[in-house]
């Protein structure tokens, strides 16, 4: 009997997935030529020359290490913040049946299930309803409230796998409820954590369209990228910003995809 | 036997050991205890300022003064029907229908091969070729893009080499879908959607086609169906609730997205767009919010859809 396990794929079905995935990632890799590009006024193919200029350029710039800083500081709180709301929901709802269980999990979905345009006019028509003024604690309400979810699903696929005899076990044991949370439920939890929360660290570090609702006259990274790309003033140092941004996601992402690879794979699924 | 042990211990002592004890007893008091944090955060943050939206779509500006008139009335909705406005819905949910079933279109492949074909070191290879795309910087990735679609960028340069120009050109000079450059056209805001939303399209497709189990592909196979017919009947209906969930992802995400369309597109409006405006430079709130609501309602549908589907269990 034969198996897919060992066919070889159609010829057709090969190219299609070879191409898709080259769509993928060239567009990508072509931000590494365009960073080392002697062309500044145009986005010129073949670049002229190739130099490390403006790599220099790129780290005398105050307002690049503001920006730089600000999204950190956000993107850390807010992933802290979701870490906790977003393990307590999936505990919740991965332990028990209750009623509206449905409900919650679709709350929890819903940040991101509808488009970042609405959570981000809905939160600023609401600072203006209250009369909060814009501030760095703006922007962080905003990304925490979309970051949970990444932290919930991670949590929740592993709270899925890890069996509840174990817990049952701890306390036939002896161990009381805090022991069992610490020796027994953390460490079986702890690589989903925190590739949940590397995963939201990424999400949040990236976001904009929340934040052009959610932050007054601060710039993150991601804004300071936006002006430069609606408004150009100086090409070359966008070219070297968007690789360093690229270097900088890629570490999380794969540090998140080794931390979760055996079992549950949906360690992104649902960004 | 004598004496016989006691199945029950006695409680033990400790302000901190008690307290576990009884949340130990009492599992919808624990239960209770770690909702109450993530539910009031996003009932009060997040229902909270999508009700405050949706009160300010009731209210109305004041075209003389340009202040809002806060008084219940539905002048702003009869604003959002006006034909401009209807084109600019129109057009939306036009290039989301259309992204979407790109989407599918080119994800499925990448997906039946990562979920049928690639095993070991492969399978890891394609599901990170899905992650990094998906998780690095959606800015870069349309910067790349803008980089892409320039008139002096690589795609003239490749069109050239392979003397093709005549083809670009004559597919510019097609209406709707062509102008001046790919960056500056329909063709242009189309692509750059489906590479950016097609990861979110690829994931839950392919956890779906992992769940059809191998012996319905073989028994379909036994009965006679040719491997058409076994994809058409049995692999497509089985896989359908990925296809679902994924396009959630990607008609949602292009429905609001506003940047896209700002940076790669000719500068007519997409809803997201006219969200920014209104609410910014025009600093009509109540119109904002109306046009917000309608990815709402869109959405809205299309989630009780899905959920009645099943799709949410492919997430």
């Amino acid at each position: 009997m034969r198996s897919d396990g060992n066919r070889a794929a159609p010829l057709g079905l090969r190219i299609a997935a070879g191409a898709g995935l080259l769509f993928l990632h060239l567009p990508i890799l072509l931000i590494f030529v365009y960073a080392f590009t002697t062309e500044e006024r145009s986005y010129q193919w073949p670049p002229p020359g190739y130099t490390i200029k403006w790599l220099a350029v790129t780290w005398h710039r105050p307002d690049i290490w503001e920006a730089l800083i600000l999204s950190l500081k956000v993107a850390t709180i807010s992933t802290l913040i979701a870490l906790l709301l977003g393990t307590l929901c999936a505990a919740a709802v991965s332990s028990a049946r209750f009623f509206g269980r449905e409900t919650i999990s679709l709350l929890v979905i819903l940040p991101i299930a509808l488009p970042g345009i609405i959570t981000g006019i809905a939160l600023r028509s609401a600072f203006n309803l209250s009369d909060i003024p814009f501030s760095t604690w703006t922007i962080i309400l905003g990304h925490a409230t979309f970051c949970v979810v990444v932290v919930y699903n991670n949590a929740v696929a592993r709270f899925r796998r890890t069996s509840a005899s174990l817990v049952e076990a701890s306390m036939d044991l002896g161990a009381d409820g805090f022991q069992t949370l610490r020796y027994v439920i953390l460490p079986n939890i702890a690589t989903a954590l925190l590739a949940g929360g590397m995963l939201s660290f990424a999400l949040s570090f990236d976001e904009v369209i929340v934040t052009t609702f959610t932050a007054g006259q601060q710039q993150t990274l991601p804004i300071w990228m936006l002006e430069e790309l609606v408004r150009p003033r100086q090409r070359p140092v966008t070219n070297v910003v968007a690789m360093i941004v690229v270097l900088v996601t890629f570490l999380p992402i794969l540090g998140a995809y080794y931390l979760t690879r055996d079992g549950d794979r949906i360690a992104g699924a649902g960004k | 036997m004598s004496r016989s042990a006691t199945a029950i211990l006695p409680g033990r002592r400790g302000l901190a050991a008690r307290l576990a004890d009884a949340l130990w007893r009492h599992p919808r008091l624990l239960l209770l205890l770690m909702l109450v944090l993530p539910v009031s955060w996003l009932g009060i943050v997040y229902l909270g300022s999508l009700a405050s939206l949706l009160v300010q779509s009731f209210f109305s500006i004041d075209e003389f003064s340009g202040l809002i008139n806060y008084q219940f009335t539905l002048k702003t909705y009869r604003e959002l029907l006006i034909p401009a406005n209807l084109d600019i819905i129109v057009r939306t949910v036009s290039m989301a229908t259309a992204v979407t079933l790109a989407a599918v279109a080119v994800a499925f492949p990448i997906a039946y091969f990562a979920a049928r074909y690639a095993r070991g070191k492969w399978k890891a290879a394609f599901y990170i070729g899905v992650m990094l795309p998906l998780w690095s910087s959606y800015l870069v990735k349309v910067y790349a893009w803008k980089l892409v679609l320039a008139r002096e960028g690589i795609l003239t340069w490749l069109f050239d080499k392979l003397h093709l120009t005549w083809l670009l050109e004559a597919y510019l000079a097609l209406p709707v879908i062509g102008g001046n450059s790919l960056s500056v056209s329909y063709s242009g805001t189309f692509l750059v959607f489906l590479y950016v939303w097609l990861p979110f399209m690829i994931l839950p497709l392919q956890a779906a086609l992992e769940r059809v189990p191998t012996n319905l592909i073989e028994a379909s196979a036994d009965l006679g169906g040719s491997p058409r017919q076994t994809l058409r009947h049995v692999i497509l209906p089985l896989a359908l609730p990925g296809v679902i969930a994924g396009s959630i992802f990607t008609f949602s995400l292009t429905l609001g997205d506003y940047i896209i369309p700002q940076i790669i597109g000719s500068s007519r409006l997409f809803i997201g767009q006219a969200v920014y405006t209104h609410q910014g430079t025009a600093g009509n709130i109540p119109l904002a919010a109306a046009f917000a609501v309608v990815p709402i309602v869109v959405m809205g549908l299309y989630l009780w859809l899905a959920r009645r589907a099943g799709a949410f269990d492919a997430l």
